[in-house]
């Protein structure tokens, strides 16, 4: 509880964590889905102000942490090419690949460069037309549309040198391939408030029907979390399964029109593999076909590429909520966000290196209580 | 890396048909684009992804949301680049 002090709203804070208490009578698990979400629990204890029987588990929302291995080996391949910049978001450069990772090509002479926006890409693309430029994007419905206005400015200002690797996921089928497992031991979900900024919520009310799972959208600060359970808990109290919006300050029931418009002209739902989880269909953002043209899967040829995880990583048991970071016998260990062995220590979102910032200690208590 | 933040739009203007706005995160400034929220002008908090912004907040919330991320060390991250910004 040492975090919450920090903040200024810890008497609201305390207050919703007490209300939770009190109404929880049974042992609920609930999954946060975004990374985001993830680092705040850590960073503000919200999972140790909860009632003993309220359990957090962690999900699979970190863009960073589901890009499938073959991709970073497909952006290692092309980064090693001649006349190639490879652009990308800063924590991609640190995920493993099955060698390497992008920092080591960087540092060995490859020209990758960190973006903060996709229109960065375009600038450099711009400035430096006797090179290739690929992208290397990555991310959820949250980043797609971004992603998405590069390609199509691209084609409009005729940029021949620009080209996209694309690996974007999408959260509903996600929470369906979480719910369909056999496995499964989520009763309840906070759902991804930026995600839902976008796209709104519409979709996740199928789920909730289907799978009679309440979901709550939350937003990222410790007392939308508190909420967002306190929602939670009391639907599963009283037997519902709706969806409710905690972060209302941000999402609305449409989403943002204009920005899922671009998403659906440069996109098609397509299958996706995530890393630790695997495949799942129509899980997946791919670039369409009048854009093939910036497409650097085909222009590379790089299809076909497969890759093995690390056997001792247990990130695909972490992602769907049936392991803590902590269980993992190379926790802290053999893998650290120094030197990671799985991609869910490098994103200060990934659960393993939001568990190693704050939660090291409870290594040493492994076993003993 | 999916990380967004509340930011004060300072001023706006048309970049060859994409509408752009200097927008304030504290102590550093980055342009943004507006393409995706064409009502937003200066003086208004929104909140920005990756370059764009998403949606718009009232400022307290804003505000609130802002200092948190500062104390929580993840600002300067999410805006990383290598590009020459300024
Ligand atoms: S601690 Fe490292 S090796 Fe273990 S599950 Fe997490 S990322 Fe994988």
């Amino acid at each position: 509880m040492k975090y919450i002090d920090e903040y200024r709203d810890e008497r609201i804070a305390r207050e919703l964590s007490a209300e939770i208490a009190r109404r929880t009578t049974r042992h609920w698990v609930l999954m946060e889905i975004c990374g985001g979400q993830t680092h705040t629990l850590m960073r503000f204890g919200i999972d140790e102000m909860l009632p003993a029987n309220t359990e957090m588990v962690h999900g699979p929302g970190c863009p960073v942490c589901v890009t499938p291995l073959e991709m970073i080996d497909k952006a290692i391949e092309v980064a090693l090419r001649p006349g190639v910049i490879l652009v990308s978001y800063g924590d991609m450069l640190r995920v493993p690949g099955s060698h390497t990772d992008l920092f080591h090509v960087r540092a060995t002479g490859g020209d990758v460069r960190i973006i903060y926006s996709p229109t960065e890409a375009l600038k450099i693309a711009r400035a430096n037309p006797d090179r290739r430029v690929v992208f290397f994007a990555v991310g959820f419905e949250t980043t797609a549309p971004a992603n998405a206005m590069a390609i199509w400015q691209a084609k409009r200002e005729g940029l021949k040198n620009f080209s996209m690797l694309a690996s974007h996921v999408l959260v509903p089928p996600a929470i369906r391939a979480l719910l369909s497992s056999p496995r499964n031991r989520v009763q309840g979900f906070i759902g991804p408030g930026h995600v839902c900024t976008v796209m709104g919520y519409r979709e996740y009310e199928d789920l909730t029907r289907e799978f009679h799972v309440p979901i709550v959208v939350g937003g990222f600060e410790p007392v939308d979390l508190l909420e967002a359970i306190l929602m939670l808990v009391t639907q599963l109290e009283e037997g519902r399964a709706q969806v409710e919006n905690q972060y209302v300050r941000s999402v609305t029931y449409e989403g943002n029109k204009l920005a899922q418009k671009i998403l659906g002209q440069v996109f098609e739902v397509c299958d996706r593999k995530w890393r630790g989880i695997g495949g799942i269909p129509e899980s997946g953002l791919g670039i369409r076909q009048e854009y093939e043209d910036f497409d650097a899967d085909k222009i590379f040829a790089l299809e076909g590429l497969t890759a093995e995880e690390p056997p001792e990583c247990i990130s695909a048991e972490v992602l769907q909520g049936l392991s803590k970071p902590i269980d993992c016998p190379a926790f802290a260990t053999r893998c650290t966000p120094e030197s990671p062995l799985g991609a869910l220590m490098v994103s200060s979102e990934g659960a393993c290196a939001a568990y190693y910032q704050y939660r090291r200690h409870m290594v040493a208590g492994r076993g003993g209580n | 890396m999916c990380l967004a933040i509340p930011g004060k739009i300072l001023t706006t203007e048309d970049r060859n048909g994409i509408r752009t706005g200097r927008v304030q995160f504290g102590g550093i400034t980055r342009e943004i684009c507006l393409d995706f929220l064409p009502e937003a002008a200066a003086g208004d908090y929104v909140v920005v992804h990756v370059g764009f912004a998403i949606s718009r907040v009232d400022r307290e919330e804003a505000e609130r949301s802002y200092q948190l991320l500062e104390s929580m060390g993840l600002l300067q991250g999410e805006l990383e680049s290598d590009v020459d910004n300024s």
